[in-house]
């Protein structure tokens, strides 16, 4: 009896070899599913967590949504992103007449990550009050020197890099 | 005057390590585009075109490569079992009927040639690990030799039994055996035969799933881990050589060589050999390599006795 059963397992056994064979036979015909990836990017690129970057305002460009708050600052576990407020501008004389303070402007003066630092966690993203924050897509980011991710992203902003340039800064 | 049989071997020889060289180049591209494709990824690709030339660049990177001789090895037997093993299969190739006319040397027993040389291999092998004063090496080499002396038995037994149906080890005769069609091959009249010598010559030539010599998860490349450049080269070509022989003798034995409708001749043999290596490079890249006990017990509990049936099988067939 114990003899039969292993034959019927070795037989078993030889069924699922073809099977097998029969698998990576019918993957061999099959279409790669890889890209080349120089020449080809993969098409889900909008899931990708780059480091962070600044959202612009809806009509300018050059200016951050950003308010200067903080609040990324603090919710960051890596300790990584300083906000530098800008400083309010002197005084005009007829300001200084009418007694009025000038204002601030909102958007940061720098806007510094270090990027070494960052484990792409996205809790600055999801405590901006501004929704003044969001995940780059560059994908081919690469430096020579640790001083490579250091980024100010407000001049990273203003200088408008086309997305996926090479160089990290 | 040269005696013309010598000059007919000598002329023999040189295509022989052509065709063996030129085929390993063509083998390593083939096997790694057919692993690339198996795993849905296109394998080698940015060295010419769809990275024809790759081969030839691994080729060139392995001869520019320093030969190194580990520490503490035997020097002499360390470089001389990669000769070792690549210079037997040149002349296991002679004795193989390619072609009606294409025959380096038409021997009486030029099967038994193949099988004392093939065994060979396995010595250079042990060479190679015992040399190299390395215990992966050791390991390997250690596995081989139980691998290939216990393979050597059902295969021995399945040639047996074509030998037993033709009445000849003459590997022309063999294959002016077999008739021009399918059926009358012997691998439909002894499939069991084929079987078993397909699984045994997968094993001699140490290849996937019985590839324990150099089983890279467990002893990193196993007999040939010391090696560097073309000591291991060697060794590489001499795998594909082998599976060019085992292929080859599959073929006359089981295929009927050179035989085949419409228009016999070498092509009809090449076909069928290259069928054969692709079913091996396919059999690589779906099977997991077989553990070491299991793989005894397939030979001594499963192999050895089947094959022996498969005389008695045989030698009623003759009968009747």
């Amino acid at each position: 009896m114990y003899r039969l059963e292993e034959i019927k397992r070795a037989a078993q056994g030889m069924w699922s070899l073809i099977a097998g064979l029969n698998i990576t036979g019918k993957y061999f015909l099959q279409p790669n599913v890889t890209i080349h990836y120089p020449r080809q990017e993969v098409d889900n690129l909008a899931t990708f967590r780059g480091h962070i970057e600044l959202i612009p305002e809806d009509g300018d460009p050059l200016t951050p949504r950003c308010i200067s708050c903080g609040t990324c600052a603090k919710a960051c576990p890596s300790g990584c992103i300083t906000v530098t407020k800008q400083k309010a501008p002197a005084p005009t004389p007829e300001e200084v007449e009418q007694g009025i303070k000038p204002k601030a402007p909102k958007d940061p003066e720098t806007f510094r990550l270090d990027f070494t630092l960052c484990s792409l966690c996205g809790q600055c993203v999801m405590s901006c009050p501004a929704d003044a924050i969001k995940f780059s897509q560059n994908i081919n980011i690469a430096g020579y020197s640790r001083q490579d991710f250091y980024f100010d992203l407000v001049a990273r902003l203003r200088s408008r890099l086309p997305k996926h340039i090479n160089k990290a800064e | 005057m040269i005696d013309p049989q010598l000059l007919r071997i000598l002329i023999a020889l040189v295509g022989i390590l052509g065709f063996v060289a030129l085929n390993a180049l063509a083998l390593v591209y083939a096997e790694r585009k057919i692993a690339g494709h198996v795993q849905r990824r296109p394998g080698p690709y940015e060295v010419g075109p769809h990275g024809i030339l790759q081969p030839l660049a691994d080729a060139l990177k392995l001869m520019g490569k320093q030969l190194t001789t580990p520490r503490d090895a035997d020097p002499v037997i360390f470089w001389l079992a990669p000769i070792l093993c690549f210079m037997p299969v040149a002349l296991c190739i002679l004795p193989i009927p390619f072609g009606p006319n294409l025959i380096a040397l038409d021997l009486n027993l030029g099967m038994v040639l193949i099988l004392a040389f093939a065994g060979l291999g396995v010595l250079s092998i042990c060479l190679a690990g015992w040399g190299s004063n390395n215990k992966w090496g050791l390991l390997g080499a250690a596995r081989a030799v139980a691998q290939n002396v216990a393979y050597e038995i059902p295969l021995l037994l399945a040639v047996l039994s074509v030998a037993f149906m033709t009445g000849s080890l003459n590997l022309a005769t063999i294959t002016e055996g077999q008739g021009t069609w399918p059926w009358q091959w012997n691998v439909l009249l002894n499939p069991l035969g084929f079987i078993i010598y397909f699984i045994c010559a997968l094993a001699e030539t140490n290849r996937a799933p019985f590839d324990l010599p150099e089983a890279e998860s467990e002893l990193t490349a196993g007999f040939h881990t010391e090696y560097s450049g073309m000591g291991f080269g060697l060794f590489f070509m001499a795998e594909y050589a082998n599976m060019i022989v085992a292929c080859s003798v599959a073929t006359v034995l089981f295929l009927g060589g050179w035989n085949g409708p419409f228009a016999p001749g070498w092509w009809w043999f090449l076909l069928k050999m290259y069928a054969l290596i692709f079913l091996i490079i396919q059999i690589r890249w779906t099977y997991p390599r077989v553990r070491f006990d299991q793989l005894l017990n397939l030979c001594w509990r499963w192999l050895v006795p089947l094959a022996l049936l498969n005389l008695v099988y045989v030698t009623i067939i003759v009968k009747l």
